[in-house]
């Protein structure tokens, strides 16, 4: 019993990382329609400079908001070449943003090399019930928690977060009223910038950060996110918070080699239950 | 610079197709003013060119004041609600407060929580008009004021229309496939055939001209025959 909540409090902190880099996809693919495949880069770069911040000797807080906002500036510098020029197609900028996930891997490996890096978080032990998990883990549910409440209040009452809402929703009727879809879409993948640098900020001291932990992060993001076709993020969330749930029961009895398997397997038969219904990525109306 | 809108010589081209050719127009200060003509003439071309939806490949698009644009099909927010969606209307204009626009419909004021894509496409009609005016326009281009709308609801919304034109010397360019209805209502029309203006007059005399008459104001037999 002991054994299944720290399984779950644990399945939850790594699935609350999954559900960040989801929502930071979805946020980009509401506004843009574009699959933003450099997302888990975000998370890396953020987490790599935290680390190096760190050992600079600057202190908690700083360091990751520093981290954050270089997930932030790279989000926007993806966006820039990814949807800057007028006129390119959502697949065309997929193909770009796949292409800068690669380069940041050559750019990452140049200044911190290709080991593994990590760095202390909440330090000490939480008991719940009978449980014993690192208290790191619930200060990742809590900041989760309140990004997500930040993230729903910002769409629905700001009026940034209205336009980018509006984009959305209808992309034609928004430059009607005068919005500037494409800032708004910059606007989009800066916020997904921040989004995915804060779920490597948080999750690394529990896990370790390589120049290529982006390739969890991504594909566990986007199963995440594909179970709300690309645009809820609440189902983003429900969705990263259960695959990190499952993965680590699985992992916990016994099958830890088949962690990202199950993300797979997941998105797999999401997206053909999908394709099935809709073709093979969601339309949103225009 | 003589009127609220002045085109001159416009031209706009899709991938080759030439949409709109060589088209002058004006819509005076105050000024109601129709355009009419079939389906695919190019009216809904003209209007994306004048909001700047689109580039045009030549002429010349001045516009005195403030342009709002009512848009063909109304294209709500439909997720959103009806204070958002008018809201939303003052993006440019950093205008919020919607409390006008329920003085102006009444009726939106019950609606207000309701998600546009909810409504009626009447009640969507005024959702557009009223999100148009949130912008504060001295220049109003409604294209298709009543396209699949029943008839109860096209003359309420002409009235309202109409007083807005009077009561705020807004100048006025219709969109209408109805020419009965265009004709009726407005000062001054231009006919678009084709993407070239045929005919431009005073409505009341365009209303007689037996070319008008012919093609476009048996317009309702023409509809039951098909
Ligand atoms: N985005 C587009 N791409 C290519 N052709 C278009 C596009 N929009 C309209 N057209 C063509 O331009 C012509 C004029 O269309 P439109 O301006 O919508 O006419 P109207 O509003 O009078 O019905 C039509 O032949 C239409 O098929
Ligand atoms: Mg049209």
């Amino acid at each position: 019993m002991s054994d299944l909540i720290g399984y779950l409090l644990t399945g939850l902190g790594i699935g609350a990382g999954f559900a960040l880099v989801g929502s930071g996809l979805v946020a980009i693919h509401r506004v843009t329609r574009v699959v933003n495949f450099a997302q888990g880069g975000f998370a890396v770069l953020a987490a790599l400079l935290t680390s190096t911040l760190l050992s600079a000797g600057l202190p908690h807080g700083v360091a990751e908001s520093g981290g954050v906002a270089l997930g932030a500036l790279a989000g926007l510098v993806v966006g820039v070449i990814a949807i800057g020029r007028p006129g390119t197609s959502p697949g065309t900028s997929l193909i770009v943003t796949l292409g800068l996930g690669v380069l940041a891997y050559a750019i990452e490996v140049l200044i911190w090399g290709d080991q593994p890096r990590s760095f202390p978080g909440l330090t000490g032990v939480a008991e719940v019930g009978d449980a014993r998990v690192p208290a790191h883990y619930l200060l990742i549910l809590a900041v989760t928690a309140v990004v997500f409440a930040l993230m729903a209040w910002f769409f629905a009452r700001t009026d940034p977060g209205r336009a980018l809402t509006a984009c959305a929703s209808n992309r034609y009727a928004a430059q009607v009223v005068g919005i500037d879809v494409r800032r708004m879409g910059l606007l989009a993948f800066t916020l997904g910038g921040a989004l995915g640098g804060l779920a490597g900020v948080l999750t690394t001291p529990v896990q370790q950060v390589t120049f290529d932990s982006d390739v969890t992060l991504i594909v566990n993001g986007f199963a995440a996110a594909i179970l709300g076709g690309l645009s809820r993020p609440m189902v983003t969330l429900a969705g990263g918070l259960l695959l990190g749930v499952t993965q680590t029961v699985v992992a916990g009895y016994g099958g830890g080699a088949y962690q990202l398997e199950v993300a797979l397997v997941l998105m797999l038969t999401v997206m053909i239950v999908q394709a099935a219904r809709t073709g093979p990525v969601p339309e949103a109306a225009r | 610079m003589t009127g609220a809108i002045d085109i001159s010589a416009l031209t706009v081209r899709y991938a080759g197709a030439t949409a709109l050719d060589d088209v002058s127009l004006t819509v005076p200060h105050h000024g109601l003013t129709a355009l009419i003509g079939a389906n695919g003439a190019g009216k809904t071309t003209l209007v994306k060119a004048l909001c700047g939806l689109i580039r045009p490949d030549h002429g010349t698009i001045t516009v005195d004041g403030r342009i709002a644009h009512v848009p063909e099909g109304r294209e709500m927010f439909p997720d959103m609600t009806v204070d958002d969606n008018l809201r939303l209307g003052g993006w440019r204009t950093r205008r919020r407060d919607t409390a006008a626009i329920y003085d102006l419909f009444p009726g939106l004021a019950a609606l207000r929580a309701r998600r546009a894509g909810t409504l009626s496409g009447g009640q969507q009609q005024m959702v557009a008009i009223g999100r148009a005016l949130m912008a504060d326009p001295d220049v109003l281009v409604v294209d298709e004021l009543s396209l699949g709308l029943a008839p109860m609801v096209v003359t309420s919304l002409v009235d309202h229309l109409v007083t807005l034109h009077t009561t705020r010397d807004l100048s006025v360019l219709l969109i209408e496939q109805n020419a009965r209805l265009a004709l009726d209502l407005c000062h001054y029309a231009y006919v678009l055939e084709s993407g070239r203006i045929a005919l431009h007059g005073p409505a009341p005399i365009l209303a007689r001209d037996p070319r008008v008459t012919a093609a476009y104001l048996g317009g309702h037999i023409q509809v039951t025959d098909e």
